[in-house]
């Protein structure tokens, strides 16, 4: 029996394409080397005054300031989270606590990232969804502020990659403090303008996991929605994970820096996909087709299981994701496609990362048709 | 109108059905939808948007299940 250490199956190394970076990206090799020089030195508590102290106190002091300048904030405006969830609940609740003599409503996008709806859900409050069209962006003509205590409008839609206007809707608020969900996009693409508080996650851009960014502006009425931590300050919570901070900064700052010819590359594979999966019958390629991120595509195969293409690509050595649920009649779907009036069914999400080659891309392209007609043809 | 069953069926066999019955009516005449399976709500009004066959909207069976309407068109 293998041991906890060693995984039990891996195929053997070159035969299998990770396409599934938006839900995790592999490491950075920037944060690899940063993370474990980290490990090392910065065990100590940060807020003691010895030397081991002050020196993993030095740690965070740095991976606060290099992410800070990545994203374009200020470093006091920056708290390191367990998570980009963890990060989500303290800027979306903390700024509805703010503002309760304001109004009592959570207003939000339809397609927002599930954290944001259940943190709205568990807070108590009375919320609203704000219409979508049918690329997934939202419907400015749909938003309403009545009785609103803060608006949530993500960055760019994790599932279907459609960029928002988040500064068209920052100003049509007035005074509600606008909270953004930047999971998806951050590192990838400069911060939008217009929010009081903002959620970011290391492992999206290629750092450690449960490591989140959360981002809140001079000024912004923010209350603890949770119990206080007396070790802790502002915004912050626990015992914190100095190390894998550093490896996100690191890995935030060779993103940032890479960007640019990064993007257009990964613009470029994703735009092949969306050109030939367009062309194959009974499919339809969802999301905006130019103002989207640039490393995912999503499309959805009438009369297929998502679950089922899911499984099968994997055994063909292809790893994507699926925002279908058919396994169980209890699931819903996804609804982000349900809000866009998309397919549900058939689902198949494709992220390309920094190691995706177009020999990867040309593989998956010649086995996908043949697939979903192989499926198709089974039931 | 044509009544499917499709209680207890999950995505996308309800939408399998949907097409496999189609033909059964004449052009601008109704089926409906009879399916416990959440997709179906989402999912059928894309089909019609996909096929070019139009949604007509939802409405309840006896026992209250959704029966989703569709007029076939082509």
């Amino acid at each position: 029996m293998p041991s906890a250490a060693t995984p039990g199956s891996v195929p053997e190394p070159g035969r299998r394409v990770y396409l599934d970076s938006a839900s995790g990206e592999p490491l950075h090799p920037a944060a690899h080397q940063a993370f474990v020089a980290a490990l090392e030195a910065a065990y100590a508590d940060p807020r003691r005054l010895h030397h081991s102290g002050r020196a993993a106190r030095l740690v965070l002091d740095n991976a606060r300031a290099a992410t800070a300048e990545a994203l374009g904030v200020r470093p006091d405006e920056l708290t390191f989270t367990s998570s980009g969830t963890e990060a989500v609940r303290r800027g979306l609740l903390g700024l509805r606590l703010g503002a309760a003599r304001r109004g009592s409503r959570i207003v939000h996008t339809a397609v927002e990232h599930s954290a944001v709806l259940q943190a709205a859900t568990w807070s108590g409050a009375t919320t609203r969804a704000v219409a979508v069209d049918a690329t997934g962006r939202v419907r400015l003509d749909d938003l309403d502020l009545t009785d609103a205590a803060v608006v949530a409008c993500q960055s760019a839609n994790h599932e279907v990659g459609t960029v928002q206007p988040v500064a068209e809707v920052a100003a049509r608020l007035g005074d509600v403090p606008l909270f953004v969900d930047a999971c998806a996009s951050a590192g990838r693409l400069p911060l939008p303008d217009g929010w009081s508080a903002l959620a970011a996650s290391a492992h999206k851009w290629g750092g450690p996991a449960g490591v989140g960014v959360l981002v809140v502006r001079r000024g912004a009425r923010w209350r603890e929605p949770f119990p206080d931590d007396e070790r802790a300050g502002e915004h912050e919570s626990g015992f914190e994970n100095v190390p894998a901070f550093l490896g996100a900064a690191a890995a935030l700052q060779a993103v940032v820096a890479e960007r640019e010819e990064e993007n257009a590359r990964m613009n470029a594979l994703v735009g092949w996909i969306r050109r030939v999966v367009g062309t194959m019958p009974d499919v339809e390629v969802v999301g905006d087709p130019v103002d989207r991120l640039p490393h995912l595509v999503t499309f959805s195969c009438l009369y297929v299981d998502g679950e089922a293409l899911v499984t099968e690509l994997d055994r063909l050595g292809f790893e994507v994701a699926s925002g279908s649920a058919c396994t169980a009649s209890s699931l819903q779907p996804s609804h982000v496609l349900a809000a866009m009036g998309a397919l549900t069914h058939g689902n198949v999400r494709v992220s390309v990362g920094r190691d995706t080659t177009e020999d990867d891309v040309e593989r998956f392209l010649q086995v996908l048709p043949g697939t979903v007609e192989r499926l198709r043809a089974r039931v | 109108m044509l009544e499917l069953d499709c209680r207890g069926l999950v995505c996308p066999a309800p939408i399998i059905e949907l097409a496999r019955h189609v033909g059964d009516v004449e052009i601008g005449e109704l089926l409906g939808v009879e399916a416990t399976d959440a997709a179906a709500r989402a999912d059928v009004p894309a089909w019609c948007r996909m096929t070019g066959h139009a949604y007509v909207g939802e409405e309840k069976a006896d026992d209250g299940v959704p029966r989703y309407v569709v007029r076939r068109t082509a």
